[in-house]
């Protein structure tokens, strides 16, 4: 079945995927490859010692998609945080946030790699396998892509999903939530393969 | 989280603001209780946060069902409990996974 994963005997997973929707899927990934990028104070890749004990930054990302894949880690997120909790918050992050950005990178460079290795056959598509380590890789990285594009889309409640399930063909946010449903489908499926 | 539509039932928590803390040491003692707690967010699809409560806490299938539809419905559950540096490695954990989670002492 197309953009549904399947169990495969022994472990692992299977999609078929065409051309254009390789392309989609490497072209999301390498955007949040360099989004991600190595984070603020993670720059100084010369000295592998000094990037090791490098401290990640303190102050929340300014981007949205960032804000969302790395969120404050005290606080009620319905409520202003005092100074004590933004500063719990930015200790937490100075120590975390390099880690978790290295994670994510790794995960959505699997997605990039996985893809590159398929060779296009005869009706300009290919068959997607996965190990067992790959679908978890490629659970995550589909899960990061959704978020990233649902805080593009400002989806901050369920209700905003149900509206944009009624988007007009016209309006210029429907390709991107045409891929976010779509993408859905795709992690939806994985999942299934993977739940014991 | 993904398709049903329903407007959290949001409940206040605690945000565990720890006593006359101005030491991040002083308030790790191992007999004061800590939670990670789960947000409900709606892009997480339902399927995906039981897969990684069991994954990652290792819980059944039933008890990670139950907590996930406690994040569904009622806007937040917590999920685990135990010393700050631990609550603090699952919050990490959670956040790597896409799952919106945070900290918190529970003076439940």
């Amino acid at each position: 079945m197309p953009g549904q994963f399947e169990p495969l005997p022994g472990g692992g997973a299977a999609v078929a995927l065409d051309e254009v929707e390789i392309s989609i899927l490497r072209s999301l990934s390498v955007q949040l490859l360099e989004l991600i990028g190595p984070g603020p104070g993670g720059e100084a890749a010369d000295d592998p010692l000094a990037e090791l004990f490098a401290e990640g930054p303190s102050e929340p990302p300014s981007d949205p998609v960032l804000q969302r894949l790395f969120p404050d880690a005290y606080g009620d997120p319905e409520a202003v945080p005092d100074d004590q909790l933004k500063e719990f918050s930015a200790e937490f992050r100075r120590f975390t946030e390099n880690d978790l950005r290295a994670g994510k990178r790794e995960k959505a460079l699997t997605v990039v790699r996985t893809l590159d290795a398929l060779s296009i056959e005869g009706e300009g598509g290919a068959v997607l396998k996965l190990s067992p380590d790959e679908s978890r890789e490629w659970l995550g990285a589909l899960n990061d892509l959704r978020l990233a594009i649902a805080a593009r889309l400002d989806v901050i409640d369920d209700e905003d999903t149900d509206l944009l399930y009624r988007l007009p063909d016209s309006d210029e946010r429907k390709p991107m939530v045409m891929a976010y449903l779509w993408l859905g489908g795709l992690q939806e499926t994985l999942v299934e393969t993977l739940l014991p | 989280m993904g398709q049903v539509s329903v407007a959290p039932d949001v409940t206040p928590v605690e945000t565990g603001q720890p006593e006359a803390a101005q030491d991040v040491s002083a308030v790790t003692e191992p007999d004061v209780p800590w939670v990670t707690i789960v947000h409900n967010d709606p892009v997480n699809l339902m399927s995906y946060v039981t897969y990684v409560f069991q994954s990652y806490f290792g819980y059944s299938k039933d008890k990670a069902h139950k907590l996930m539809l406690d994040v569904h419905h009622k806007g937040r559950a917590i999920v685990s409990s135990g010393t700050r540096e631990e609550m603090e490695r699952d919050v990490q954990a959670m956040h790597g996974y896409g799952l919106w989670a945070t900290l918190s002492q529970d003076r439940t």
